[in-house]
This record gives C-alpha cells, structure tokens and sequence, in this order.
C-alpha cells in the first residue's frame, strides 16, 4: 500500500520517458537465522541525488546495502540498475557494475599504504598489470586526491590516519574504481562537525557529476542538510519514501520508530549534586604509540552530577576513560574515588571501588562477542553471590538475572543464550549499560554511549544516564557529540592535546564556544 | 683451511638448512594468507617417502620432486578443505594431519608397504658445479660444494620475495591475510588465494621432505625429518614472516642441527644431547610466543592468522 504510492512517486518524479532509476531494488528479502533482515524491501533512487536511508538499529540498513554490494546474497528479489536487471554473485560484479560502499566498519587493510588499498582488487588500470608499480599508483591516488580535495598522503599507512583520513580513503577507492553509485554506511559516526561538512560537500559533488549517493546516518539533521529524498526502514520493512521537502526531524523520527519520539531537547536530571566523587589530580598516561596522552589532567565530578569530557577524537580522552577505569596505568598523579586513592592500573580495583566503565569500543572493550548475552551481563560480579556460590557458577541464577535484564533494558534479541555479536549496535550498548548498571556503582564513565545509535535508542540511553544521576552516580561523559553533550552534562570540561583546557556550564555554553576550546584556543586564566 | 670445522659446520649449515627453507617458505605462503599450517611436519615425511619411491622407481630426481610436491600439496589440500571449506580449527587440522602421517602413520606405512626401508637412493643430489669452485677457500665447501636441491632453494627465496612485494597476487595475498573482509569487498577471492597457497606452501614442505631422502640422509628411514616441520613454523615466526629472513634463519637452525654430527667426526665431545635439543628449545619458546595475540601482532603476524573468514557472518 505505502509501496504503492511510492511507485507513483517515482514516475513522476522521473517525467514521460525519463531515464530509469540508477538504483531500483524490488522485493529484497533477506533472512539470518532467527531474524528476518530485509523483508520484501522496494527502493529506488536516481542518478545525481542524494538518497538517505533511515531506521531504527536493527532495520536491515546495512543488511540492505550489502546486498546491493555483493556481499550478501538475497534469498529474493531481483536488483535492476540503469534499468537493467543484474545479478552479483561477489563483491567483484558489484564494483564493476560500478558500486561502491563505504561500510559501516572500515574495510581496509591496515598495515598497507593508502594507494595499495586504493587499487586493492583492481582489475583495470595500474593495480591490474602483473607486477605492482609503487609509483605509478601512488602518482594516480595523489592526482585522484588532489582532483576531489580529498588530502590524504598517498604514502601513509592506515594505521597512522585518523578516522577521518581513513574515511577519505575509502572514498578515494570509490572514486578510483570509478563508482557510479556510492553507499556510505553511517558515515559521520566517526567524524567531527567539521569533517562532516566537508564529507557532505563532497557528496553533493558527486551528485552533481551525476553519481548516486546513498546514505545512511541516524543524525537527522545531516539527512535533512544532504539529502534529496529519503526512505525510512523498520522492522526489515521500506515502509515510506519522500522527498526532503516534506519532512521534518520530527517527522522522521516518528515514522523510524512508529511512534512520536521526544528529539535532543535539554532536560534536567534532579541530581541532587553532593560531594566530590571522583577526583582526578595531575593525571598523567602514556598513550598507544609511546608519547604522552594524558598531560596532567585535574578534574571531579560530584555525586550526582553529569561532567561531560569533548574534544576531537584523539586527544587523550580514550587514555582518560581507561587510566580512570585502571585498564591503562598512571605514570603520575592520582585517582580518587569518595577521597580514597586508587593504585591504578587494575581493573578490579577500579571495579571494587564503584568505577562502572561504558567503554567506546562496544564490540571490542564492551563484551566479550562470542559469549552469550548471559555470559556477559556477570562478567563483572561472577565472583559474588547470587552468581557464584564458592567457586562455582549457578547457571540458573545467571540466566534469570539476564532474562531479568533482557525485560528490563528492552534487549531485542532471541534470548540469554544468543551470543553478544550478534546483537545490533543500540541492542549491545544495552547490554553493557544494564550490566554496569546492575552493579550499583558510584562513579560511572561511559565513552560515546550513543555513537551509532538511533533515536529511540539514543532516548533509552540517555535516560538512563539522567537516571543514574539522579540517583546520586557520578557520571563522567566523554563524547564528541556537542548535541548529547548540551542535552546531559551539568559541566562541560574541553580536552585538547592531553590537557584539560577549559570548563564551561552547559547551561550557559554555546557550541561555538566549546567549538573554540576543542581546537585549541585556550580560555583566559579562569 | 677447508677442512677447518668453521668452514665444515658452515657448509654442514647450509645443507641441513635447505629443508628447512624450503618448508618454512612454504608455511610462510599459507601463512600469509591467514592459514596456519602445523601439518608441516608430516607433509615433509609423505614427501620424503614419496620422493623416495620415485626416485627408485624411474631413477629420475626431477619426477621424485615432482612427486613429493604433489603428496605435500595433497596432504595440504586436505587441511585446506578443512580448514578453508569447512572451517575447522586450524590447529587442530594441522596437529591431526602431522599425527596422521607422521612417523607410525602414513608415512611410516608407505616406506614399509613399498619396502623403502634399507634400501641405498638409486640417485642422490650431487655438488653439480666444477671443482674449481667447489675447491674456492672456505666460500668453495659452503657456497659451491651444495646440490641443486640449494641453488633451487634460493630461487624460491627470490621468488617468494618478488612475489609478495612486488606482484599484484602477492599483494592480494597479503590482503587476504592481513583482513579478509577488506580483500572480500574489493572482489578478491579469499577461498581461491587460501587454497592456492596452502596447497603451495605444502609442496614446498613436500619437496623440503624430500631434501632429506634424496641428499642429506639419503635414504628412506622411519621419522627421518626428526621434527624439521617444527621447526619450520617456529622459524617463520623468527622471521617475522619475511622470506629473507627466513634464508638466515633456516641456516642458522640448519647450523645447530648439523653441529652435532660435525662435532662428533672432529672428536670434540660435547653432549650431542644438549646441543640437538636447541633448535626444539627455540621452537617451542617461538609457539609459545605467538601464542599470545599480543605479540603476534607486534611480531608482524597476518592480523587475520588462524581465523576462519565468512562473509555473511560478522
Ligand atoms: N551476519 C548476520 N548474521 C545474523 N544476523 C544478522 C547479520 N547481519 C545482520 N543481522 C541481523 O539482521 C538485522 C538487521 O541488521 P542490520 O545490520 O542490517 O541493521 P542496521 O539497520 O544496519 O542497524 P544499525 O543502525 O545498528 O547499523 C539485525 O537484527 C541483525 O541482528
Ligand atoms: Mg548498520
């Protein structure tokens, strides 16, 4: 029925006798085992427009675009493009029918240099002759770059660029393999303000070469800043497409989730604030690569308050979260959890002192990926009763205690037993907010809780954190998002080269104050 | 000069090393491409029975390695199956394969069905170049008193160097390697570049196998690699999984190998224990290090080493 009126749509758009779409996918269907990812999926997009794809996690959006890349095969439905039915039986047909995505995940090989991932699995120009000519290809990403104001050296490994850069990499493969139609799965997850400007500059200028642009995000407000037209996803379902003109955020979010939903609007949490919680004096960590990441960091946070931590991504506040949690050892200073000083560098001390820790890297850091949901939400009081009795595990207790949670939390998953990989990005976050939760701590560090999530879950989560504030937790927020940031903190400290630059109130802040700080201009003496 | 015992262990080195290198090389291959071999070792024992039997079957060294590649490969294509097609743990394969054909296994079984044993070779590797060279002071006995089976070693070296650096399947293959999502998504095929090099990389170890049976013992005994395949892996990853390295590092365990032997016919008396033992010392604090995902990763290991790639898993 919605279908229907969507067809209509398209005809018109298109015109008498216009060109067919450069994208039309009819029917998809796409099954996992115990889910049903895409279901009877109908989508269409046309040559020079920016098309968005919205939904929920777990809408079958990345499901969806891998299988206009090849990657998954659908078990029905057929792919027409340009008007022509095609049919991908690898990632190779796809690239040569001219697709390209940038996934969710970056796929790149991480100890090649940029232009040996640029021509990787090129069958055409200079990455196709026998023998690979390092300078040939370098030469030809450095003019690729340069043609579409992509900088990134040539020559750098990926494990030296940022996200950013990497993301610009993966573009440049796009455009070397002389994509036509360009995915790009949640790109902006990973990017600040600003390097999303730039990402949505090009984009609309390779809409204007005429090149098809798909994207995904769960930011509404970039859909609204970049797209043309949208189609929103649910439950496996393309239940609506329109043009950008006719929506608002507010519509857009009520028609992901089926329901009205309440968009980034800044609320209070009735924290009652107390005394200081956790303290951090001249905190100092080495980082990854040698070199110092923290440079003496001096902050608290108060029972019962919200301190958020921005900065651009990079700037110590991942070593901040793990020095604090005891995942990273302090080369100098002092943690102080209620005035008690923590040794450092033992997570289980950490632990037993009441620092709960969301780390960023969900599926890495977060939960252990093959173990079951159950498994999961006992990692950390496995050893205590009602989990464990001695040195054994009552496996019944586990399970109600996760079933308890499941319900509790709103985990959408087939059951304790599924294993955590399995779980969409929002669903997972769940599972590691129930589990620190479920600990009673004192002082909760959580690292970008909502990156990746959509709006429905974004509102779970946060509510959560205004919920564990209120009732008297610490809560330490590091995040790049100024929008979740101005929504929940009480305080806003700016991180910039390994230091604490300034502290504003976020009732008062402006963006473009705290913008200021994160690049570096520092405050007068405060 | 040249009968000094430097110049003998060097020589002795190079000879005992040749098995070596050809086998790690071939570990190297699959490794590169995400497959973990530890079947190495009884590839080696098919291929030197195999080799063996060809040999005195059609007097004919070049078909005996013909041969010995292709047991190796086989045997390889084996744990490829499983391990590629079927996903089976890696280790558990190669550990099953090295006790399916090792000593008391097949390969024991073959050498006494084709009653190889005490059989003296019909042909052995010789030194193929003249006495000139050979007779060269202290380069002459190590660098030019060798069989082919060593000259046919190096190009595989320069080859597999090549190969990986500068060719586009040798980047594909590390690719592969290194992230198969990544090498799936831009259309290269991770099953194929898998199978491919494993079944290479098990000749290689097929060939080395036959090293033994054709110049270094050279007959047909029970066991006779004594554990070579482990040492071939632990060199690998001494190697850091460079073919270069593992030229150098194939002759240094070639050197404790032989020094036993060498020693012994110089009447110095040294427990022979003590220094046969040092290779297997070495291999096994190898396994034990990259046993820890931590150091492989810092030792240049294949990222994706050991792990099976699905594509609509995640
Ligand atoms: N390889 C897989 N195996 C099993 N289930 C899968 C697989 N990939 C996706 N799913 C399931 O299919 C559904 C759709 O997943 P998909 O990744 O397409 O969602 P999405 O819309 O991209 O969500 P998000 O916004 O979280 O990225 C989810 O329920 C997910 O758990
Ligand atoms: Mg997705």
């Amino acid at each position: 029925m919605g279908q229907q009126t969507q067809a209509v749509d398209l005809s018109e758009r298109r015109g008498a006798g216009g060109a067919p779409p450069a994208v039309s996918l009819r029917g998809i269907t796409k099954r996992f085992p115990a889910v049903l990812a895409n279901d009877a999926v109908d989508f269409e997009a046309a040559p020079g427009e920016v098309h968005a794809l919205l939904g929920e996690n777990g809408a079958g959006k990345s499901t969806l675009s891998n299988i206009l890349t090849g990657l998954y095969r659908p078990d029905e439905g057929e792919i027409w493009l340009y008007g022509e039915r095609v049919d991908f039986h690898s990632p190779r047909d796809a690239i040569d029918a001219g697709v390209a995505m940038v996934h969710q995940h970056f796929r790149l090989v991480v100890p090649f240099t940029v232009a040996e991932n640029v021509v990787l699995g090129d069958h055409r120009r200079e990455g196709s002759s026998f023998l690979v000519h390092q300078r040939a290809i370098e030469r030809r990403v450095g003019e690729l770059s340069k043609r579409y104001g992509m900088h990134v050296d040539p020559r750098a490994r990926i494990w030296q660029l940022s996200l950013g850069e990497q993301q610009r990499v993966e573009i440049l493969k796009a455009l070397y393999h002389e994509a036509k139609i360009l995915i790009l799965d949640e790109p902006t997850a990973v990017l600040t303000p600003q390097e999303s400007e730039v990402l949505f500059a090009t984009l609309r200028s390779m809409a204007a070469e005429g090149r098809t642009v798909i994207f995904i995000s769960h930011k509404l407000h970039e859909v609204k800043a970049v797209a043309d037209r949208v189609t929103v996803l649910r439950g496996g379902k393309a239940i609506a497409t329109t043009t950008m003109a006719d929506a608002t955020p507010r519509s857009l979010a009520a028609l992901m989730v089926g329901r009205e939903v309440d968009i980034t609007r800044r609320r209070e949490h009735g924290g009652e604030i107390g005394a200081a919680a956790l303290e951090l004096d001249e905190l100092r960590a080495v980082g990854d690569r040698g070199g110092e990441a923290l440079k003496g960091v001096a902050l608290s946070v108060r029972t019962g308050e919200i301190v958020a931590v921005a900065g651009v991504a990079g700037n110590g506040q991942r070593e901040l979260a793990e020095t604090v949690t005891g995942m990273r050892p302090m080369t100098g200073g002092e943690v102080r959890v209620h005035g008690r000083p923590l040794r450092g560098g033992d997570a289980r001390e950490a632990i037993g002192a009441g620092i709960a820790h969301v780390p960023e890297d969900r599926l890495g850091t977060g939960v252990a990926p093959s173990l079951s949901i159950g498994s999961n939400v006992v990692l950390k009081s496995y050893r205590r009763y009602p989990i464990a009795r001695g040195p054994l595990l009552r496996l019944r207790a586990i399970r109600d205690h996760a079933a308890d949670l499941i319900k509790r939390y709103d985990v959408r998953t087939s059951g304790p037993n599924a294993p955590a990989r399995q779980l969409s990005g929002g669903n997972l976050q769940k599972v590691v907010l129930a589990r620190e939760f479920s600990g009673n701590p004192r002082v909760l560090v959580v690292a970008a809780p909502t990156r990746g999530l959509d709006v429905a879950a974004i509102e779970t989560v946060h509510a959560y954190l205004r919920d564990a504030a209120a009732a008297g937790v610490a809560v330490l927020l590091i995040s790049e998002d100024l929008d979740e940031i101005l929504a929940l903190a009480d305080r806003v400290a700016v991180m910039f080269d390994g230091e604490i630059v300034g502290e504003v109130d976020a009732e008062t802040a402006t963006v473009e104050e705290i913008g200021l700080l994160m690049a570096g201009v520092r405050e007068r003496t405060p | 000069m040249n009968n000094s015992i430097l110049v003998v262990v060097l020589a002795s080195a190079v000879l005992y090393g040749t098995p070596l290198l050809f086998a790690a090389l071939g570990e190297l291959l699959a490794e590169r491409s995400g497959v973990l071999n530890l079947g190495v070792e009884g590839m080696m024992l098919v291929g030197a029975v195999m080799g063996f039997w060809a040999v005195q079957r059609t007097s004919s060294l070049a078909l005996a390695l013909v041969v010995a590649a292709i047991a190796g490969g086989a045997m390889a294509l084996i744990h490829a199956f499983l391990v590629v097609t079927l996903r089976a743990n890696q280790i558990v394969s190669g550990l099953a394969l090295t006790i399916f054909a090792g000593a008391a296994g097949l390969s024991s079984y073959l050498g006494n069905d084709l009653n190889l044993a005490d059989q003296p070779a019909k042909r052995i590797f010789h030194s193929v170049l003249p006495k000139s060279l050979r007779d060269l002071p202290v380069i002459g006995p190590i660098l030019f008193n060798q069989s082919l089976l060593v000259y046919g070693s190096w190009v595989v070296v320069i080859v597999v160097v090549l190969y990986l650096r500068r060719t586009r399947p040798g980047l594909n293959v590390r690719a592969v390697g290194e992230s198969p999502a990544a090498a799936d998504a831009m259309g290269i095929n991770v099953t194929v570049y898998r199978y491919v090099h494993t079944v290479v990389g098990g000749a290689l170890a097929g060939i080395g196998g036959a090293c033994f049976s054709l110049s270094i013992t050279p007959q047909w005994v029970d066991g006779l690699t004594s554990g070579a395949g482990w040492i071939a892996i632990a060199l690998v990853i001494f190697a850091f999984w460079r073919p270069g390295l593992v030229l150098i590092g194939a002759y240094f365990f070639g050197a404790f190998s032989a020094l036993p032997y060498t020693l012994q016919a110089h009447g110095v008396t040294i427990a022979p224990e003590l220094l046969q033992s040092l290779p297997y010392v070495m291999t096994v604090l190898a396994l034990v290090l990259v046993s820890s995902a931590g150091a492989k990763r810092r030792l240049g290991a294949p990222a994706a080493l050991g792990l099976p790639y699905v594509r609509e898993e995640r």
